[in-house]
């Protein structure tokens, strides 16, 4: 049952090149892991990954295995089960550079791209530790006369990756009321995504289907992945195999315990 | 920490929210999200109860910048947060120990914390393990900086700033003013005697226990475990 489609998986994680820099849904949204194990197996090198707000599994997976040189989020965690170990272990051995952030300045950075603009201005934040350890935003006196306010730089990713419920054979993608998935096609370069099921037809041209559907104007490359999100969940099609992600949990915490983790689920 | 201990959080956690009108649960809360929805139950619909990675409790459409969003404009009345140091001050540190950026020992992150912060009227501050390590007298870092009227519900204790520090309110069940105060890493400006936080009867334990454990369960299984088993 945790058995992706590995070609379609391999043909998008070719896309992406070493260095990239690659923005990634959190674990309850949708996460293209089928992709992220054929990027483990190349193994992909040098990425940066942007978590859209916070990285969970799919992160911990890269970083542990050597894939990633940058991360900016606003977390970096396994839901329930705390700290993501492999991460924790490479932060401690000082294998990784962390640009801190708060989940509305991702999306906001995001949004900045969207409109084709260099910075967004973001309410709160003023008072955080944070504004003094992030020495590329900026606070200004509001032009309005509101007074102080922050400016946080655009995110333009190279590319975003992701795992969606359906696609229509045209290229447009359905992602419901997961928008953030929307702003993250929106902001980035470029746009992969892995879908559980193709349809025929035009989703936009379906009224109930429309608005929760992003255009293939911005999708590069749909992959059929069926089973492509686990062991995540995938909203409106399967829950989460929390055994399997009680296991990894455990297992990364040492380079032996992830390096046997990763060699088993990459084997299947 | 134990169930009876998290079910007296949990009502507790309703309590304050009594009379709320929109209640957003973020990452890592399964306390929060158990006493939101109770609070809901007593609410007579009239509370919307928004929880992080749920699909069934879930009012957004606009994805993950609606409740920030939502938050800017003031249409959300109750935040909790939960962090490695809570100090005197009720300053909240979600990043780490030691100075950043290359800090000692890495937490989960900042999450939503540095923003929500000045943007929700009713912040909640919740810790599990109630210790003179997670209680201190000054954060290392300040994710958000705290203000006064803010409420923390811990496993030992309800406290809530007052003329710039935490001061003790009552204390759960089992504890005194001096378990307490020696398990926290400031001192606190109490009376002799502290009153002992309201348990929750029966019935509200049943719920807890049943269909509030059931939907918490959704995203937080061994939440819903530990209140079933």
């Amino acid at each position: 049952m945790d058995e992706p489609a590995l070609c379609a998986a391999e043909a998008l994680a070719a896309r992406i090149p070493d260095g990239a820099s690659i923005v990634l849904a959190p674990d309850y949204s949708g996460c293209a892991l089928a992709v992220v194990q054929a990027l483990l197996r190349r193994p992909a090198r040098h990425l940066r990954l942007i978590g859209c707000p916070q990285l969970g599994l799919q992160g911990d997976l890269l970083v542990g295995a050597g894939c990633v040189d940058r991360v900016e989020t606003a977390a970096f965690a396994l839901g329930e089960f705390g700290l993501a170990p492999a991460f924790d272990r490479f932060y401690r051995e000082n294998r990784i550079e962390v640009v801190e952030s708060t989940c509305p300045a991702i999306h906001a950075g995001l949004q900045a791209a969207e409109k084709g603009l260099h910075f967004m201005p973001l309410a709160g934040v003023l008072g955080s530790g944070l504004v003094a350890l992030r020495t590329d935003w900026k606070v200004i006196d509001d032009p309005f006369g509101a007074g102080p306010i922050l400016l946080v730089p655009a995110i333009r990713p190279d590319v975003a990756l992701f795992h969606a419920p359906l696609a229509d054979t045209r290229g447009n993608v359905w992602i419901g009321v997961r928008r953030e998935l929307m702003v993250m096609a929106h902001a980035a370069k470029r746009t992969l995504v892995s879908v559980e099921e193709t349809v025929d037809g035009d989703l936009l041209r379906e009224e109930r289907a429309a608005a929760g559907t992003i255009p293939a104007l911005y999708v590069e490359e749909v992959a059929h992945v069926p089973g492509g999100a686990r062991p995540n969940g995938l909203f409106t099609c399967y829950s989460p195999n929390f055994e399997t992600i009680a296991r990894y949990a455990s297992a990364a915490r040492t380079e032996a315990g992830f390096a046997s983790f990763l060699g088993e689920w990459l084997d299947r | 920490m134990n169930r009876c201990t998290a079910i007296t959080m949990i009502a507790t956690i309703a309590r304050l929210l009594e009379g709320l009108r929109h209640v957003a649960i973020g990452a890592s809360s399964p306390i929060p999200a158990a006493g939101a929805l109770l609070a809901r139950e007593r609410s007579a619909g009239r509370m919307v109860v928004s929880i992080l990675g749920s699909e069934r409790q879930n009012p957004f459409t606009d994805g993950g910048r609606e409740l920030f969003d939502c938050a800017a404009q003031g249409r959300i009345d109750a935040f909790f947060l939960s962090g490695v140091q809570i100090d005197a001050r009720a300053n909240v540190n979600l990043l780490g120990l030691g100075a950043p950026p290359r800090l000692q020992k890495r937490f989960l992150g900042n999450f939503g914390a540095p923003y929500l912060a000045s943007l929700v009227p009713h912040l909640i501050l919740f810790r599990t393990d109630h210790g003179p390590r997670s209680l201190v007298e000054k954060v290392d870092f300040i994710s958000a900086p705290g203000a006064d009227g803010r409420w923390l519900v811990t496993d030992k204790a309800l406290l809530r700033r007052r003329a710039g520090r935490l001061q003790l309110e009552s204390v759960h069940a089992g504890e005194t003013l001096a378990s307490v105060q020696s398990a926290t890493g400031f001192p606190l400006d109490a009376a002799d005697t502290a009153p002992t936080t309201p348990t929750p009867d029966e019935a509200t334990i049943a719920l807890i226990r049943g269909p509030i454990s059931v939907s918490v369960g959704e995203i937080y299984p061994a939440f819903e475990t530990l209140m079933r088993e």
